[in-house]
């Protein structure tokens, strides 16, 4: 695969050396002098000093026949811009940008630029699968494919305690898929009964979250 | 009719008066409060007794569009000095507010010539000094 890689910060230097490590083929863009001329050393013919957003930049890098184009520069404007130009005029596949500013988000998302990686975001959810608030957890969110998955702790107050999942009517476009129990995980059965306490995966619809809340965790905290 | 400017430095600024002075509804976006003042230079009156309204914030940030007046604005004007943030701002005012004349200033000329070919109005300075400078040379040529 040839990835090209907009800006040679942290980000984007490790990413560098782990595709590299993985026999990938990459060009890393730098349009700083002093951190180029650094790391050249390593990556050799490997960095280009240039700007990414600069078109005949992106050319001599050889952006007609990326397969992957990665814009992880710290300022989202550029990120937007490189992973704009490299879907919409060079017709590249897949794009891969950063949001360094969360508030960004529904920039990304307006100009079609997905998927859009924010760290911030990203160790928000860690902190929220660590610290569970109202008991519901988003492990997966596919915004394109509109395809969420969540997970919440049964309270001990929810209707659905002591039903069997047969018996449990969910709203059109959500599936109970796993349940965590005692500290393992499987697939339920019609016939299994959800108890207090157990954790229950659900593929869902985008926005059906506060419904199905209601059946696991109607007052918002976890059960004990 | 209300033109919304975002960059209000040499370029923005006079643009901000002339159609201010031409008897528009002109609202400045700008991150330097120092910009306020260069709308007040050279004038007899301030910006804002001539009408003008300024707003300080960035041209990326969704609430201070909103409160510079986006929202209603017939035209918006990307002038700041950064050619990825003129792009993106200008398809923000044109795809999420839906504003009707969006003109965007981009120094580069590459990039002014794609963007102005996917239907944004782009006006790059860089461009037109080329001309002129080939047009001021062309005796030289014959």
């Amino acid at each position: 695969m040839y990835v090209i890689i907009a800006g040679a910060g942290k980000v984007g230097r490790n990413l560098a050396r782990e595709l590299i490590a993985k026999e990938h083929e990459v060009t890393l863009i730098e349009s700083s002098r002093e951190s180029y001329l650094a790391l050249e050393e390593e990556f050799e013919h490997a960095v280009v000093y240039g700007d990414a957003t600069e078109l005949w930049v992106l050319e001599r890098s050889g952006i007609q026949r990326a397969d992957l184009v990665v814009a992880v520069t710290g300022d989202d404007e550029d990120n937007m811009l490189v992973c704009q130009v490299a879907k919409e005029k060079y017709l590249c596949e897949r794009i891969i940008a950063r949001v360094n500013n969360p508030g960004n988000h529904d920039h990304f998302r307006l100009l079609g630029i997905q998927p859009a990686v924010s760290a911030t975001d990203l160790i928000l959810r860690l902190i929220e699968h660590e610290v569970p608030r109202y008991g519901l957890v988003h492990l997966l969110a596919l915004e394109e494919e509109r395809l969420e998955i969540i997970e919440l702790e049964v309270s001990a107050d929810a209707p659905t305690v002591g039903a069997k999942v047969s018996d449990i009517t969910l709203p059109e476009g959500s599936l109970i898929i796993s349940v965590l129990r005692d500290g393992s995980g499987f697939v339920p059965k019609p016939d299994t009964v959800i108890e207090a306490g157990d954790e229950v995966l659900l593929v869902l619809d985008p926005g059906l979250e506060d419904a199905i809340t209601g059946y696991f965790a109607p007052n918002g905290r976890s059960g004990d | 009719m209300f033109i919304l400017i975002v960059g209000a430095g040499r370029v923005g600024s006079a643009v901000a008066k002339s159609a201010l002075a031409a008897g528009h509804e002109v609202s400045v976006l700008d991150e330097d409060p120092l910009s306020h003042e260069r709308l007040d230079a050279g004038q007899t009156r301030s910006w804002d007794d001539a009408g003008g309204q300024f707003t300080v914030g960035a041209g990326l940030e969704t609430d201070a569009l909103i409160q510079a007046g986006i929202e209603r604005a017939d035209v918006f004007i990307a002038s700041t000095d950064g050619d990825n943030t003129n792009l993106i701002i200008a398809q923000i005012a044109q795809r999420r507010f839906g504003v009707e004349k969006v003109i965007v200033r981009v120094m580069d000329p590459a990039r002014a010539a794609w963007y102005g070919e996917q239907g944004l109005h782009t006006i790059s300075p860089t461009q037109h000094a080329i001309e002129m400078f080939e047009r001021a040379l062309q005796p030289e040529f014959a």
